[in-house]
């Protein structure tokens, strides 16, 4: 299968639908092994990785739920393919900087994805749309398994996994969440609430995890500890405390509406007024007036078909994502910027106009899910 | 405010330490800040920025040798990269790690996922290890119906992780275990009439 397949369609975790997914975006299991008496990659020298990539490799192309996928050496992909798998949360960004001895493969739905010889040999995560941990790990465990068949990990008896960074030992698993806050943000609760987080061992981050910025209110929570809990009591944690920073997200969106209804429409309208005429919007500003729209569609002030149109606006107006059908040659900073606004426009006059002005009575902010298995729907 | 070394220029750089759980600080000009290291990025090391001041302290405590003896990594590339070398690195620095481990997890035994692979042995193994202890009770009560039956078992489960897994275990510690019982006063006839095994080697 070739990458340009996988390029061209956005991926179940974007275009799907799942429970809580107005505000829970995505949920992602990864599990970190790598192979009994070889040295980590890091420490390791290119013919030691590359024997190492053989054997994982061969191992995951056989798996029966790979049997539709893409594999794909890292020194065979462009800077831009790799980015654009960044972008999608397929590759780390360290994974994106490797490259003899490296690989990755994936299957076309975009849900399971393994990257060879990033920090461990062996790091393959599962990824779906709203809050749904325990299925996506029940997947990826489900691939853990039929792998030990094959591969033999590095496992202590007391420490568990083996891990080349000590905060990964144990279970080796990271699960994480994409929630998208702006109720929380615009009411000044976020930091609260993130510090609150920290305070129990789970971690908040921004959109690309460690070290990176907080962009259109979209945050990571994720578990930060990974030995001395079994897999299902670090999930139930992490599970506990999304639910109620959803609870929150949700209370902060009425309050909002009660108390500052003004305020709230101006920034929606605001942002779609920009978004609808800017020739030139950088990605940050694009990502957090883009925010806002998708806040205004979870109101009701936008036709909820509209839902999936701005969703993958998020991900479309990414550096890489604009460029990946230009084969020509790099785009400046300023070429980007006025290609992002041409697809933005070009994408918001497909849309109805919103009826902005009228303060939704019954915003569709409830715990419910009722609407949006039709909104997510393949367009 | 001076310096607290040159006591003649104003001090721009504030330390605040904790020394035995009292607060030190200190307080520096440029120029004696650079002169004591406290500018020198090489001086922090990257193992606190990742895992928590202290992380590269910990490591240093640990005697065995400055190296892991299977790849060779030693505490200073650890300190440099906040990664290991290898699996056995686990074992070469474990006493240092521990208690960062300690620090920075929630506990400090694996309870979660096995390999299948292992799971056979591991509940073997735990089983035997509350088998010896019921035998233990029983021979030391007297219970010799009981003992007997238990003492079966054993061998059964012996067995079968001799066949199983074993080429790297070691000689059976419970048989060990219960040989010494054999010897110790009082209880070296029961354990005779029970005809419990001898040690034996692997097959």
């Amino acid at each position: 299968m070739k990458l340009s397949r996988i390029i061209a369609n956005t991926g179940e975790w974007l275009s799907g639908a799942g429970p809580h997914d107005q505000i829970v975006v995505s949920s992602r299991v990864r599990l970190a092994r790598n192979l009994k008496g070889k040295p980590f990659p890091g420490w390791s020298k290119k013919a030691e990785r590359v024997a190492v990539l053989e054997e994982v490799r061969t191992a995951v192309e056989q798996l029966p739920e790979m049997e539709e996928s893409f594999s794909e050496k890292l020194d065979d992909l462009s800077a831009l393919e790799k980015q654009v798998l960044v972008e999608r949360h397929l590759i780390s960004r360290e994974h994106a900087a490797k490259g003899a001895g490296s690989a990755v493969v994936m299957n076309t739905s975009q849900t399971l994805s393994f990257m060879i010889n990033e920090e461990d040999h062996l790091r393959m995560q599962a990824i779906r749309a709203g809050l749904q941990l325990d299925q996506v790990f029940a997947m990826i465990n489900q691939a853990d398994s039929e792998l030990e068949d094959t591969l033999d990990f590095a496992f202590h008896n007391d420490l568990g996994y083996l891990t080349a960074c000590p905060t990964n030992v144990g279970t080796g698993m990271r699960a994480s969440a994409m929630i998208h806050l702006p109720g929380l943000v615009m009411s000044e609760q976020v930091n609260k609430i993130i510090n609150s987080v920290n305070k129990i061992g789970l971690a908040v981050r921004g959109l690309h995890g460690e070290g990176t910025e907080a962009m259109g209110n979209l945050f990571q929570v994720s578990n930060q500890t990974t030995l001395g809990e079994t897999e299902e009591e670090i999930i139930g944690r992490l599970n506990k405390v999304i639910f109620q920073i959803l609870e929150h997200e949700q209370n902060a969106r009425q309050i909002l509406l009660q108390q500052r209804a003004e305020t709230l429409l101006d920034q929606i309208g605001r942002a779609y007024g920009i978004l609808c005429h800017a020739h030139s919007i950088t990605s940050k500003e694009a990502l957090n007036l883009l925010s806002f729209i998708k806040m205004g569609v979870d109101l009701g002030l936008f036709p909820s078909n509209n839902r999936l149109h701005v969703d993958e606006l998020f991900i479309e107006t990414q550096p890489a994502h604009l460029q990946k059908g230009l084969q020509v040659r790099k785009l400046g900073a300023e070429e980007r910027d006025s290609l992002r606004a041409a697809l933005i426009r070009a994408k918001l006059n497909q849309m109805a106009e919103p009826e902005i002005g009228k303060i939704p009575t019954n915003g569709s902010s409830t715990p419910s899910t009722s609407n949006t298995s039709e909104t997510s729907e393949e367009s | 405010m001076f310096c607290d070394v040159c006591k003649s220029k104003e001090a721009t750089v504030f330390l605040t330490q904790i020394v035995e759980g009292k607060m030190q600080k200190v307080n520096l000009c440029e120029g004696c800040s650079k002169e004591k290291g406290v500018n020198d990025p090489t001086g922090f090391a990257l193992a606190d920025l990742l895992l928590g001041l202290g992380a590269a302290q910990e490591i240093d405590k640990n005697p065995a040798g400055n190296r892991c003896p299977v790849c060779g990594f030693s505490q200073a590339d650890f300190k440099k990269t906040g990664r290991l070398g290898c699996s056995a690195c686990y074992d070469a620095f474990a006493e240092g790690l521990s208690g960062m481990l300690k620090n920075m997890h929630r506990g400090s035994v694996h309870t979660g996922k096995v390999p299948a692979k292992l799971r056979v042995g591991r509940l073997r193994n735990k089983e035997l290890t509350e088998l010896q202890a019921s035998l233990q009770k029983a021979v030391q009560e007297e219970q010799f119906e009981e003992a007997a039956t238990l003492r079966d078992r054993i061998r059964k489960l012996e067995e079968e992780s001799h066949a199983e897994t074993a080429p790297e275990q070691e000689p059976s510690a419970e048989v060990n275990r219960i040989a010494s019982l054999a010897q110790s006063p009082g209880t070296a006839e029961t354990a005779q009439t029970l005809g419990v095994p001898k040690p034996r080697k692997n097959s």
